[in-house]
């Protein structure tokens, strides 16, 4: 069994005249944590597309879990997950119901349980029988996270998790991944423009600008490169001054 | 062509719970043919008084709306069920689960035969209660008259959200729209001998018309409507073929446009 979870290579999207993605490869080992940055714009949310099939390429290679994208889409995404801040589940259906609905989407066996254990996990059991557009942001992002792991992907990939978390339940859902990465071995590529989730969950980062990778390794690594204390110095100064950087810090 | 019916049944229970849990759903879904059923009941009834007599006129108005709903409803079953998960911003976490379209469509399909018999049978209720109207005067076409204009529904639903697919939620008006573009060809209130002889062929071309043609044919004491329901059905078959292959190419057009991720996330 291959240890690589995604294996991207030369993966191009080019939208009319616009380079979204440019000649982005990379890979995520199993078990591990993979941060996807950049500014707005860098591509990190075609990225996150083409890896779920939801944008295909205009030219590259995707293999997920040792098959192809999109060639093998059905049998790749039954093993995975997502969760976006920018994606709901529907508002009028209670937090139970839309769980199930899931459950049974990604053929979760024992799935009562399954959405129990979750629920508790996130500490949103009490709002099983809510209308899950009735819930606040931070409770819903919750919720979202126990649709991403009904299925105990293998791989997850998460857009923002933290996006409308106060500190508090930020810090506890950045606990709950790194637990159950460590407890499951799953592997999740994580974007963020929380700096701080980064250094604290990811392994790992990529650094894309307008399309294009210009730095990998881990945070520290990432900091070295760019001669900053902090990510979030170096995303700012990716994001004020992105092509020079590029020339500079290019991994 | 493999189909996994734990995820079609998943997608049913989901469009089960929102009708569940929606009040003003519920009540949508027959509120306007009900209230068409009661102008097109009362607008016979006037039409009577001024031609006592007028030989089959309760039947072929009632007959025509009813079936015409059933029609509107199977296409309204797909889009709607398709716009619900636009509007919730949920479609990418359909699209991102296992689901093949096959499946979304199926489930799709059996929501709209779901709300169709719903109707269908309120409507006929009615019809027989307030106007001595009774659709199994029909007799045995009743079956393939229904089964074509269901069928011709999921086609023309499918052209509808392939086009949504394309053009963005802005375009959402076209669920309800495409129907109505189709009514004055599909003869549904009046012969296909009424319209200009260069707009018959073009009528002919619609499974439905020849649905109505056929009812007609069959309250005015005509024998079974082979020849109509021949006819009706290889239009049906090229008509499900077409809507599905336009269907399957906006799909990937969207995909390759990146619409699909964009609409995802309106």
């Amino acid at each position: 069994m291959s240890d690589e979870v995604i294996e991207a290579s030369g993966l191009r999207k080019v939208f009319g005249k616009t380079v979204a993605v440019d000649e982005l490869s990379f890979r995520l080992g199993r078990g591990e944590i993979l941060g996807l940055l950049g500014p707005n714009g860098a591509g990190k949310t075609t990225a996150i597309s083409m890896l779920l099939g939801l944008i295909t390429p205009t030219a590259g290679r995707i293999r997920i879990l040792g098959r192809e994208m999109p060639k093998d889409r059905v049998a790749i995404l039954e093993r995975c997950n997502f969760s976006s801040a920018y994606v709901n589940l529907p508002s009028n259906l209670r937090v139970r119901e839309n769980l199930t609905v899931f459950a049974k989407l990604y053929g979760v066996k024992r799935h009562r349980e399954r959405i129990a254990e979750l629920l508790d996990l996130f500490e949103v059991a009490p709002l099983a029988a809510r209308v899950t557009g009735a819930l606040s942001s931070g409770e819903s992002t919750r919720v979202n996270l126990c649709k991403a792991l009904l299925n105990e992907p293998e791989l997850l990939l998460l857009d923002e998790p933290t996006a409308s978390l106060d500190p508090d339940m930020a810090d506890k859902v950045r606990r709950i991944l790194r637990g159950v990465q460590r407890d499951k071995g799953i592997s999740m590529l994580y974007t963020s423009h929380n700096m701080r989730d980064v250094e604290e969950v990811c392994d790992r980062v990529l650094f894309m600008n307008k399309g294009r990778l210009i730095a990998e390794g881990t945070p520290s690594e990432i900091k070295a490169k760019f001669g900053e204390q902090t990510l979030e110095q170096v995303f700012i100064k990716v994001a004020r001054g992105g092509d020079l950087v590029a020339e500079g810090g290019a991994a | 062509m493999s189909m996994h019916w734990g995820r079609v049944f998943a997608l049913v229970l989901r469009y089960t719970y929102l009708y569940r849990r929606s009040v003003p759903r519920l009540i949508e879904m027959v509120f306007w043919p009900v209230m068409d059923l009661l102008v097109w009941g009362f607008v016979t009834a006037y039409l009577l008084q001024l031609r006592p007599g007028a030989p089959g006129l309760v039947t072929f108005l009632m007959g025509a709306m009813i079936f015409w709903d059933i029609m509107y409803r199977a296409q309204q079953g797909l889009s709607l069920s398709f716009l619900e998960d636009l509007w919730s911003r949920n479609i990418l976490n359909l699209f991102a689960s296992p689901i093949r379209l096959r499946e979304f469509l199926a489930a799709t399909f059996l929501v709209g035969l779901f709300k169709v018999l719903v109707i269908g049978t309120v409507l006929a209720a009615m019809a027989m209660g307030m106007y001595h109207f009774n659709l199994f005067d029909v007799g045995p076409a009743l079956v393939p008259f229904f089964i074509n204009l269901v069928v011709m529904g999921w086609a023309v639903g499918m052209v509808t959200v392939a086009i949504i697919l394309r053009f963005g939620i802005g375009a959402e008006a076209l669920a309800w729209a495409i129907p109505f573009f189709l009514q004055p060809l599909a003869a549904v209130f009046y012969p296909v001998a009424v319209l200009p002889g260069w707009l018959q062929p073009i009528a002919l071309s619609i499974p439905a018309t020849h649905v109505f043609e056929g009812m007609r044919h069959v309250l005015q004491g005509g024998d079974f409507p082979t020849v109509m329901l021949v006819h009706a059905s290889l239009l049906n078959l090229v008509y499900l073929a077409g809507g599905a292959a336009f269907f399957v190419f906006m799909f990937r057009s969207a995909r390759n446009r990146g619409h699909l991720a964009k609409l995802g996330m309106q």
